[in-house]
């Protein structure tokens, strides 16, 4: 088990490795720089500006230097400075990434929270009108793209209740209710679209597990329909919720990418649309690679919970 | 200012919204009628609809949108309003606009009075008020304009000033006593009170400029109504009235909140939901519409022409754009009239003009304008015209001319103008293809000739010939990196320094007349589409405002007040 929790985590190393070249490569090949970007708004800066700009910044020295200079910087930690407001993009993540785990979690518990029992009513009432309303329910949460829902729900708390989110944060340890109002909403958004997947998922799973003969032998001595389900079905059909939920969550940190946005959650998604529309090479490409992180670490994480909830894995 | 029903407990803020959403979605799937009121308000010229100025009243904390962060805090180095927006409230300058009119009138800052200029016009020396503190509690002197100055005019290598070019008349700066500054200029020029005036010149401290040079460029200490309190990263910046400010009196305001909101409907309904109160630069006739449905007259409105346009572009370089009788075609095809009648219902833009503001100070009259090709209220007869020109080209029914039309991926007012333009260039029988890019890749491909015509821009903060024409000199001379249709001509170059040095308004209009005759129609190198139109609606709580003709100045909000 050491081992392969040891030869995982190694196997990290060339993904992010990859993930860093393309970042790199993709970000410099895409036409027009910060540079453009920072002086495009009033339409009157001279090439010589630009030329001097660009030498401040080393965007004229050659690519290969560049990626050197910056992969230095990352195996020590550092992520370099952002190329839009010249601050440490340790400093500029720091700022945000709380906010974009704090909402992902509540995101993720609200679609947990939904996804498991809709789906075991679903599979327990199959072919009825319950299971056609959850089905109808959760291919709603595919179809609607989360931040379309977002732009939906402000404009309805907008007109029916003169009400919207908060504009700005305030910390959890601050003030809890105003923290919830900014950030059930877009939670809510992107939470229903991840419970969505989950719920199918559970659906068809407890279908399965409930025509197998344990299931049918429970029932056969008289157990109560409840238990059945909740301990013989439910724990049994886990393993491959577990596998979408888990996957999901990091899929999520990508969906929140639109949704602050549309809901002026002041995020990481935020900050990596904004550093992408910017140019901002650093930036984007420190936090591509804490997004490949998040979705690498979640995988090996479901690894390990395979071997938790069926006993039958075992790794070598 | 709190939102509306922050106090509420969390079942109002919380739980009844959620089941009040679901049951807006299906309730917006059917038609939405506008308010009598606002149907009213928005036929009636929505200019009116500003509530009469009263006695100003101290206190309140101003909440405003800025829709996007700034790059830097030293406005000497920004090109956006971004900067402008939230920061300038700490700063003061030299001479700025008259926040009572926000058009034209320039009026002292920290300057005692308007600037002696010698006979000769070469000398301009300016007395400064005695009274004026930076936020550290020193004294402001000739010192800090001239450091100031320096920076701006002729900055270290290390850095960058886009609007050093526009001070090229200026020889030095000297600090002749201590609360007298002098500008000695190489040549006189008709710019200079303006360019005095910009408001990106915030008036810094020698002392933090000589301990760092890019001081200012992470830290904020001026002279300003208000004093730095609080920026937090992609959400506010936030400011508290200065009490030791040279204007007594004033600020109104005990405090500001400029938030950072970059989301188009979000902005909207940060606005209709009175949690923020005004966005400086503008909304389009749609969200004037939606807001003026929703608040009523708990709504302001505010309309003015914008020293803004966007310009057709032509890539000179490439054929068939060299031929000048191409580029003239494609200018004598567009209906523009009939194009400010339909696109000023949708989009941001309004007024039909020349290379100057139309209405502002050297604007062309209607009649000169109607003379100049592609600017005649005869449509009709402009597009005959255009036609035999195509096919004096060799541009027939046979071999239709058809190119790639580059276009900035921005909806407001990108999009609607250049689906027009490609719509009166199709009744020619030319076809342009829309190549909408990301601003980044646009930008690039204008200035790296990559395109075949595209639609550029432009705004200032002043209707100033100098400023205007700065993007018509020749692209390898003073014109690199702005002129985008990359054309060089030594004669324009001559016609626009002529104008610069004349220092007659008179005169100077007859020559801007030749020049804009000239680079429009003559040598068709680039035309203006239609001028950019500012639509402010915002909530009626806010007073001393004048909406102005750009969205860079009087950004400082000593004149903002609250009505109770």
């Amino acid at each position: 088990m050491g081992r392969y929790v040891i030869g995982r985590l190694l196997l990290m190393i060339p993904t992010l490795l990859g993930v860093a070249i393309l970042t790199f490569v993709l970000m410099r090949v895409v036409p027009g720089d910060v540079v453009e970007l920072r002086y495009s708004q009033s339409g009157s800066v001279s090439q010589d500006v630009i030329d001097r700009e660009r030498h401040l910044l080393g965007l004229d020295r050659p690519l290969q230097e560049q990626f050197v200079v910056w992969m230095g910087q990352v195996v020590r930690l550092d992520f370099g400075t952002s190329l839009w407001t010249d601050r440490p993009v340790t400093e500029e993540i720091g700022a945000r990434i709380g906010i974009t785990i704090e909402l992902a979690l509540i995101a993720a518990l609200i679609a947990t929270l939904l996804a498991i029992p809709l789906g075991v009513v679903a599979a327990v009432n199959q072919d009825r009108w319950p299971d056609y309303a959850i089905r109808v329910f959760s291919i709603g949460g595919l179809a609607f793209p989360s931040f379309w829902l977002g732009v939906l729900m402000i404009l309805g708390l907008v007109v029916w209740f003169h009400w919207a989110p908060p504009l700005i944060f305030i910390p959890l340890w601050k003030d809890p209710v105003q923290n919830l109002a900014q950030l059930i909403w877009p939670a809510l958004a992107v939470g229903y679209r991840y419970s969505a997947v989950a719920t199918r998922m559970t659906r068809s799973s407890v279908l399965e597990v409930l025509r197998e003969d344990y299931v049918r032998t429970a029932r056969a001595k008289g157990v109560r329909e409840l238990f059945v389900v909740s301990r013989h079905a439910l724990r049994n059909s886990l393993l491959p919720v577990v596998t979408v939920i888990s996957l999901e969550f990091a899929f999520l940190f990508g969906g929140l990418v639109v949704t602050e946005q549309v809901f002026n959650v002041n995020g990481l998604g935020k900050l990596l649309v904004d550093a992408v529309a910017h140019r901002d090479y650093a930036l984007v490409q420190a936090i591509v690679l804490i997004f490949s992180f998040v979705f690498v670490f979640v995988n090996f994480i479901v690894d390990l919970l395979y071997g938790v909830l069926d006993p039958r894995i075992r790794y070598a | 200012m709190t939102p509306r029903g922050e106090g509420c407990n969390v079942i109002q803020r919380v739980v009844i919204p959620v089941f009040a959403t679901a049951a807006l979605v299906m309730a917006a799937c059917g038609p939405q009628q506008a308010t009598p009121a606002a149907s009213a308000a928005a036929s009636a010229g929505a200019s009116a609809a500003v509530p009469a100025q009263q006695t100003p009243v101290p206190g309140g904390e101003l909440v405003y949108i800025v829709t996007a962060e700034p790059p830097t805090f030293d406005a000497h180095q920004s090109t956006t309003f971004a900067t402008l927006q939230p920061v300038s409230p700490h700063y003061s300058v030299l001479y700025k606009l008259d926040p009572a009119e926000n058009v034209s009138k320039i009026i002292p800052d920290v300057a005692d009075g308007m600037p002696q200029i010698s006979a000769d016009k070469l000398t301009w020396t300016i007395k400064l008020r005695q009274d004026v503190k930076f936020h550290d509690g020193t004294q402001l002197t000739s010192e800090d304009i001239k450091a100031t100055y320096d920076k701006i005019i002729s900055p270290p290598k290390e850095v960058v000033s886009p609007r050093q070019g526009a001070y090229a008349s200026v020889d030095k700066v000297e600090a002749t006593d201590k609360f007298t500054v002098t500008f000695k200029l190489k040549y006189a020029t008709g710019s200079f009170l303006a360019a005095l005036a910009s408001p990106w010149n915030y008036i810094y401290s020698a002392a933090k400029l000589k301990q760092d040079i890019k001081f200012y460029e992470k830290n904020v200490m001026g002279t300003g109504p208000f004093t730095f309190v609080e920026y937090q990263k992609g959400s506010f910046w936030a400011g508290k009235k200065n009490p030791d400010y040279f204007i007594k009196g004033k600020p109104y305001l005990d405090s500001f909140k400029a938030v950072f909101i970059t989301d188009v409907n979000r902005q909207t309904t940060a606005i209709q939901s009175e949690q923020a109160m005004i966005e400086f630069r503008g909304f389009t006739p749609q969200q004037r519409q939606q807001l003026s449905s929703a608040l009523g007259n708990k709504l302001a409105i505010q309309e003015s022409p914008w020293v803004c346009v966007n310009y057709i572009s032509y890539n000179t370089t490439k054929k068939p754009f060299d031929d000048v009788r191409v580029r003239q075609a494609l200018n004598l095809a567009i209906d523009r009239w009939a194009g400010s009648e339909a696109l000023s219902k949708q989009t941001i833009v309004k007024d039909v003009g020349g290379l100057m503001r139309p209405k502002g100070p050297f604007a062309m009259s209607d009649t000169d304008l109607e003379k100049i090709q592609g600017f005649s209220r005869d449509g009709k007869a402009s597009k005959e015209q255009a036609k035999k020109l195509l096919a004096d080209a060799g541009f027939t029914a046979d071999k239709p001319l058809t190119f790639k039309f580059l276009n900035r991926n921005v909806t407001t007012p990108y999009e609607p103008v250049a689906l027009f333009l490609i719509d009166q260039w199709k009744q020619v029988g030319i076809t342009a293809t829309h190549d909408v890019k990301e601003t980044a890749a646009y930008t690039a491909d204008l200035r790296n000739k990559n395109f075949d015509v595209g639609l550029d821009f432009n705004c200032d903060y002043f209707d100033e010939p100098d400023l205007q024409l700065a993007k018509f000199y020749s692209a390898s001379g003073l014109g690199k990196g702005l002129n985008l249709s990359h054309y060089d001509d030594p004669q324009l170059d001559k016609m626009i320094d002529a104008q610069s040095r004349e220092t007659d308004v008179a005169k100077r209009q007859t020559l801007l007349k030749d020049i804009e005759k000239y680079a429009m129609e003559t040598k068709a190198y680039m035309q203006p589409v239609l001028w950019w139109y500012r639509i402010l609606p915002y909530n009626a709580k806010v007073r001393g405002y004048v909406i102005g003709s750009n969205h860079y100045t009087t950004m400082d909000m000593a004149n903002i007040w609250l009505a109770k």
